[in-house]
């Protein structure tokens, strides 16, 4: 049914920080890797090693410079995958209840048995969440890695998606963001995480963290604002008025 | 928006399909038209045959054809299916007044309740039909107010322009349809050159900054694409069409589309024969082209908010 759920249980969800992200794309190509064999599987590519090389991907790492008049301008990594949105478009204009949001946990995911590749569900998605697998003709997005998550033949702290493991500045955090005393809950709310887009009214449940302030003078970081000159007595005493001479 | 060949033959084709089967609904009841057999065959035929290879050719775009019964499932909250659902349903009273105007050469009574009914349906298939686009929070051009009323009265004006070609076509010539004709067309004109207007003078909310999350920082522009070759969204959604190539269209949308046949829709209220003939004809032929033009335009000056990742400044 691709009517919303009134409430989930739980909303999962992940928090990106957008001041440690390097722009490594790490995340990018673990989700590629884990999904071309997971629940969505395959991740179709097109002309791979051609001059236009195309394909399927749940996750894309997008670069933005920052102009700020006198202060130095500032580069964002930013990637971009399903916000798992609570007022998820993407499901209600779907005709044939492809798409879906869990009431359980708030994923939402496409059922490709029913999916007519219409594309409305991506022409819905603000974030361009979902891509469309042209060989198989269906829809395919980001699924939170549920087939990580809940995997009991994984050990406990592997059951997290993909993109949050391979990050390797930790940039990526996991969670239930409807409990306040998640780990997610909590950084969101000590580093004013930010809905992208609020305006559209889709409500994401993942969360961005602003870069925090720049530390570029001296005195931000409690270093003296200039150094004072060394002035030496005894044989480097001697040395320094021989050497200045 | 990238303007797929199949959407746009669908929605003019089908549009001017439901619009003949509305005039002919409303027409035929009201007494206006001859309840002679082969009108009402002619007339329903070509509405319904246009209607039929419009929806089929929107099913030549879906990854899936043979999957395409289920778009129907999920109308309580799926304006696409609610748009297949009274499809179907359109095509129940379409073929009963057919029936009773074909067969039995009667358009009155509950005949006559048949044809509108089909009119009310027709109608309401189209409104389905813009509300697709119009439900689409993320293209500004699409969801604001002027899109349903544009997509209703131009099927309107397209049925009313294919009308006057079959009145003439059957000498059964009525100034009351062929002045219909007429002020659909002007309507149509206005209606569309304020939908233009509209999305000349605003854009969507969104900017770059809200898009990443990064509200007051600055002005953001793009350092590095994720990817070397245009991907899905690129493609779908990031088609662009130059504004003077876009400026030119219009002009030739706005002359054929409206202008043109206004003059010959007009023309042919005081003139008879194979002139008057001749005239809507070339109505119906220019005012064809124009719509196609116009709903290409409708597609191509879409902007949808991905594009803000991808360099645009505003959608």
């Amino acid at each position: 049914m691709t009517s919303l759920p009134s409430h989930t249980n739980k909303k999962l969800g992940l928090v990106i920080d957008l001041d440690t992200c390097v722009g490594c794309h790490a995340c990018a190509t673990n989700c590629k890797s884990w999904n071309s064999g997971g629940h969505s599987a395959p991740l179709t590519d097109y002309d791979p090693y051609g001059p236009q090389p195309d394909g399927v991907w749940f996750n894309r790492v997008h670069s933005f410079e920052v102009k700020r008049g006198d202060r130095p301008n500032l580069t964002i990594n930013f990637p971009r995958s399903c916000l798992h949105c609570d007022n998820a478009e993407c499901v209600t204009v779907c005709p044939t209840g492809a798409s879906y949001k869990r009431s359980e946990d708030g994923i939402v995911l496409v059922n490709t048995d029913k999916c007519i590749g219409c594309k409305l569900c991506s022409w819905a998605c603000p974030y361009g969440a979902r891509e469309f697998d042209a060989d198989e003709g269906v829809m395919k997005k980001c699924t939170l890695c549920i087939d990580r998550i809940y995997n009991e033949n994984l050990d406990p702290e592997d059951r997290q998606p993909a993109c949050v493991l391979a990050c390797p500045t930790s940039a990526r955090h996991f969670g239930d963001l409807n409990d306040p005393e998640s780990k997610v809950s909590q950084l969101t709310a000590a580093r004013h995480g930010r809905d992208l887009m609020p305006e559209l009214g889709y409500k994401p449940t993942n969360k961005y963290l602003p870069p925090r302030a720049r530390k570029i003078d001296s005195a931000d970081i409690g270093a003296p604002e200039e150094l004072e000159p060394f002035e030496a007595d005894g044989f480097l005493g001697w040395l320094d008025k021989v050497l200045s001479k | 928006m990238h303007p797929a060949f199949s959407v746009i033959f669908f929605t003019t084709c089908s549009g001017a399909g439901y619009g003949l089967l509305a005039m002919m609904g409303i027409w035929g009841a009201a007494g206006m038209l001859p309840s002679e057999r082969w009108m009402g065959l002619a007339g329903l035929l070509f509405a319904l045959t246009l209607v039929t290879v419009g929806l089929l050719a929107s099913t030549f775009h879906l990854g899936r054809p043979e999957r395409a019964w289920r778009a129907m499932t999920q109308w309580r909250s799926s304006w696409l299916a609610r748009e297949g659902v009274m499809a179907v349903l359109t095509y129940i009273p379409a073929a009963l007044f057919g029936l009773g105007w074909v067969w039995f050469e009667d358009t009155t009574g509950l005949w006559a309740v048949a044809g509108v009914v089909s009119a009310i349906l027709a109608w309401l298939t189209v409104i389905c039909t813009a509300k697709i686009y119009h439900s689409l929070r993320p293209i500004h051009q699409w969801h604001n107010d002027w899109t349903v009323p544009s997509y209703l009265l131009l099927s309107i004006m397209s049925g009313a322009v294919l009308m006057s070609v079959l009145v003439h076509l059957f000498g059964a010539e009525n100034p009351y349809i062929q002045g219909l004709t007429v002020v659909t067309l002007a309507l149509g004109w206005g209606l569309k050159t304020l939908y233009w207007g509209f999305n000349k003078r605003s854009s969507g909310l969104p900017t770059v900054n809200s898009a990443i999350g990064i509200d007051a920082a600055g002005d953001v522009s793009v350092l590095e694409l994720p990817h070397t070759s245009d991907n899905y969204l690129m493609k779908e959604m990031g088609y662009k069409v130059a504004q003077k190539h876009a400026d030119k269209l219009r002009t030739i949308s706005h002359v054929t589309g409206f202008a043109l046949p206004l003059v010959f829709s007009a023309l042919a209220m005081f003139i008879d024969g194979y002139a008057a003939l001749a005239a809507v004809v070339l109505a119906w032929g220019l005012c064809s082209l124009g719509i196609i033009v116009e709903r290409w335009l409708f597609f191509a000056e879409a902007k949808h908010t991905v594009n803000l990742y991808y360099g645009a400044t505003k959608v």
